[in-house]
């Protein structure tokens, strides 16, 4: 599959979702399937998206809460599948778009590459994982917290990048989601 | 006690999540936590998960705390540099080995790193080491993170912890 295909259709028809973009190419292919306020691109702090994710779907409870990040993102930050795995959000989900590579320094192969099994891991500490023709019913409706590799081929595709600007885009999603009380507090 | 104290602060703040790795310094205020059922105690496996914590909880508009060991703050330098390019609000508690009568060698240089690495990293810092100072210095904290959209850490220090050797430190 190719990856902005696979982002795209999880983003499509997207109702009140909140979305979290790991840092580089999950961030493009977020960008390029539609930029929206209540898409928090990350350009930094590798290995915390699923963590940001965790701590927006305890905050969040009544919203669905999807984070959608890259492997080697994800290896950076194992750990916190074994914290999600406790705290058992039921509103979160997790997809890693999985292409085996470090997509923004060169195209070196990850972990993934060589067998390491995320989902393995992930259903280890205890979260539903998916394949990707139940995903978007996961990402809406199933009780989490829910988890899912799609694995993608390698391919160097065109950046589409969001506004780069953290304060921006920490004050747009905050706005977009409180209105004028975002500003009050 | 000064942990019943920094607890009263936290609710008072109107903090929800609280991210810790476990030390002894901060045994009892993370027993406070996990008994207050307005709040939601989460351990994590090492600290800079709950700089991720922290920053998704205030996009979701809930106040967040995280505490840990000194030797922590060497696990959050890079991630600190989302928190101060997005302004996100902050408040760590920190509390202290390798300063004052540490017995254990490898402690000493993160303790004695915790300041200028944090102060490099765009953190404001604040030291207590007397009891009567440990609640203002918090509630001052809550309300320059909060309203001013900074990183403000407390450092607790390892006079006002009192631990004086390993053994002491295990049979608490």
């Amino acid at each position: 599959m190719k990856r902005r295909d696979v982002v795209k259709k999880l983003l499509a028809n997207r109702q009140d979702l909140l979305v979290i973009a790991g840092l580089g190419s999950t961030a493009w292919d977020c960008t390029a399937a539609g930029d929206s306020p209540l898409t928090f691109p990350m350009w930094g702090a590798m290995g915390q998206a699923a963590m940001m994710g965790l701590g927006l779907a305890l905050a969040q409870p009544k919203r669905r809460v999807l984070v959608i990040t890259g492997d080697g993102e994800a290896l950076m930050g194992l750990g916190a599948l074994a914290t999600i795995g406790v705290q058992k959000p039921a509103n979160l989900t997790v997809v890693v778009i999985d292409n085996e590579r470090y997509g923004e320094t060169g195209m070196q192969k990850t972990h993934t590459a060589h067998g390491v099994d995320l989902a393995g891991v992930a259903r280890a500490c205890g979260l539903k994982v998916f394949d990707f023709e139940d995903l978007k019913s996961a990402i809406h409706a199933k009780p989490g917290p829910n988890f899912a590799v799609v694995k993608v081929k390698a391919e160097k595709i065109p950046l589409v990048l969001p506004p780069r600007e953290g304060a921006l885009l920490k004050a747009r999603f905050r706005r977009a989601l409180f209105g004028a009380k975002a500003d009050a507090e | 006690m000064w942990p019943e104290g920094i607890h009263r602060e936290l609710a008072a703040a109107g903090v929800r999540i609280v991210g810790y790795v476990p030390d002894a310094g901060h045994k009892r205020l993370i027993e406070l936590c996990q008994a207050d059922r307005k709040m939601r105690a989460v351990v994590l496996t090492t600290e800079e998960e709950g700089i991720g914590l922290a920053a998704g909880a205030w996009l979701g508009g809930q106040k967040s705390v995280l505490l840990m060991q000194s030797s922590g703050v060497g696990n959050i330098v890079n991630v600190l540099g989302m928190v101060c390019e997005c302004r996100f609000p902050l408040v760590t508690l920190v509390t202290m080995r390798g300063e004052q009568g540490e017995f254990n060698p490898w402690q000493v240089p993160m303790g004695q790193a915790v300041r200028p690495v944090l102060e490099a990293m765009g953190t404001v810092v604040q030291y207590v080491e007397k009891e009567d100072q440990v609640a203002p210095v918090i509630n001052a904290a809550f309300r320059l993170a909060f309203s001013s959209y900074a990183s403000v850490a407390v450092l607790i220090s390892q006079r006002l912890i009192g631990i004086k050797s390993f053994q002491e430190q295990a049979a608490r």
